[in-house]
């Protein structure tokens, strides 16, 4: 493992985005807009917007960026890039953390501006305390990532990446407790609800619970992107049979 | 060891999904020859080039490049390779694609105006590879392919969908590189490149039909052209 290599796999990345102009604006515009939207429809029911808008700073970065990484590292997987890189000394851990950091720096800019404008703007006034917000955030969209490349093995085509998306995240939005309160699904609904990756971010961000709830949480979210990260290294492979 | 043959492959088979694509292929490549591996599309070409670069497990046989096993970790610096598809980001500048991989090579800059004059890069060297043309996109991978100087080449079909001037150059630059001591494997489907290498592979399915120089070839079909030599050795043979 070289931390130079993993860093140019990064800023490799990183300037691949920078040329995307379009892609930059989408990835933080969209989820600024619809927090947005969503404060203003909930602007006649007091008290809703503080109960709703922090789960959302959980969920979005991870779909989004469950969405990104999975098309760009299947397009590394069929456009060769990636079998000539598994031909020159780069780790499997270097192309992956590669991938975690650089789209970890683009869900940090993501939610420091969602939850900035949230609680100017938009008018939160959550309890929550906004750095674990933050550090929620930057879990979700790395839980995306680690999807995203584990996934990405499974698809053939962008076409059917994109199908991973309905197919990964509505269940766990379903799930999740923003539709239904955990505590009304049916007990078997509700084992597997606890242990999703998304109601873990969600939970991390529901305010005024004990420090060890929290960490529990994060310990959940820890392990998926470990895990995740883990299936997508062994999903590289250097020799096809 | 200077004097160990660049490829020693012996009776190499690759099946893939019940189908044997290399049928027990021998031969050896001295170090320093422009070696030709002809044959039709489907023959089995790419999957001998890719098996010689350890990227395509091979069923059974023995495949040597640089005196070391295939795909062993010491050659992954010392085989330049570049595949069918351009392999290079679309999204990136041609500087910020070498820049990338030479850094992963763990060289440094030079080497990256090094090889941007060998494939004549330079007023393009700032410019998305995605407004290039085909021909420039795959002198960008053969780019890739030549940073380090490494001793081999394995170049999977770099003249495809390239204009006469365009070939002619990239055939200079390989002669060029084997002056200088390299092993340059190349591949094409195109049976009139032959006339162009020092050796000749002639591939059809899976099998070695042909082993030797240009002029052997003709000398012993008794053609004048390298497509008519190529359907009387199918003919011969079957």
């Amino acid at each position: 493992m070289s931390a130079r290599r993993t860093w140019l796999t990064m800023r490799r990345i990183m300037q691949q985005l920078r040329h995307d102009p379009r892609t930059i604006a989408l990835l933080l515009a969209v989820p600024s807009l619809l927090v947005g939207l969503l404060a203003w429809s909930l602007v006649n029911r007091p008290g809703n917007f503080d109960a709703l808008g922090p789960r959302l700073l959980g969920i979005f970065p991870l779909t989004v960026m469950f969405l990104v990484t999975s098309v760009t590292t299947l397009r590394e997987r069929t456009n060769g890039t990636l079998e000539r890189l598994l031909t020159m000394p780069l780790a499997k851990a270097e192309f992956i953390l590669g991938y975690a950091g650089a789209f970890a720096v683009v869900a940090i800019v993501q939610s420091a501006l969602v939850s900035t404008l949230s609680y100017t703007w938009y008018g939160l006034t959550h309890q929550g305390i906004p750095w674990r917000i933050s550090v929620v955030a930057l879990c979700a969209g790395l839980l995306g990532t680690a999807f995203g490349l584990a996934l990405s093995a499974l698809a053939k085509t962008e076409f059917q990446a994109v199908q991973f998306m309905p197919a990964f995240i509505l269940p766990q939005l379903l799930l999740c407790g923003l539709m239904v309160p955990l505590a009304q699904l049916p007990t078997a609904l509700r084992d597997v609800a606890n242990v999703l990756p998304m109601t873990a971010a969600v939970h991390a961000i529901t305010p005024m619970q004990s420090t060890a709830y929290y960490a529990e949480q994060f310990a959940i979210m820890v392990a998926y992107i470990t895990g995740a990260l883990v299936v997508g290294s062994a999903t590289l492979r250097r020799r096809t049979t | 060891m200077t004097n160990a043959p660049a490829l020693e492959v012996t009776q190499l088979r690759v099946v893939r999904q019940h189908h044997e694509i290399l049928k027990s292929l021998s031969f050896d490549v001295p170090a320093g020859t422009l070696v030709g591996l002809l044959g039709p599309s489907g023959s089995g070409k790419s999957t001998l080039m890719r098996s010689l670069l350890g990227v395509q497990a091979i069923t059974s046989g023995r495949a040597l490049a640089l005196g070391e096993r295939v795909g062993s970790r010491n050659l992954r610096r010392r085989v330049g390779y570049m595949a069918q598809g351009s392999s290079i980001y679309l999204d990136l500048s041609v500087r910020e694609n070498l820049t990338y991989f030479a850094g992963v090579l763990g060289l440094d800059g030079s080497q990256v105006e090094r090889v941007v004059d060998i494939v004549n890069l330079r007023s393009f060297a700032d410019r998305l590879v995605a407004s290039l043309s085909g021909g420039e996109r795959s002198r960008v991978s053969l780019a890739v392919a030549l940073l380090g100087a490494p001793p081999l080449l394995i170049l999977d079909e770099p003249t495809v969908g390239l204009d006469p001037v365009l070939r002619q150059d990239l055939w200079r630059t390989f002669a060029q590189l084997v002056a200088d001591g390299t092993t340059v494997l190349v591949s094409s489907h195109v049976m009139d490149e032959a006339a162009r290498c020092e050796r000749l592979l002639l591939l059809r399915e899976g099998r070695l039909l042909f082993d030797g120089a240009p002029a052997q070839l003709l000398e012993r079909t008794g053609s004048t052209g390298y497509d008519d030599a190529f359907v009387r050795l199918i003919e011969g043979s079957s």
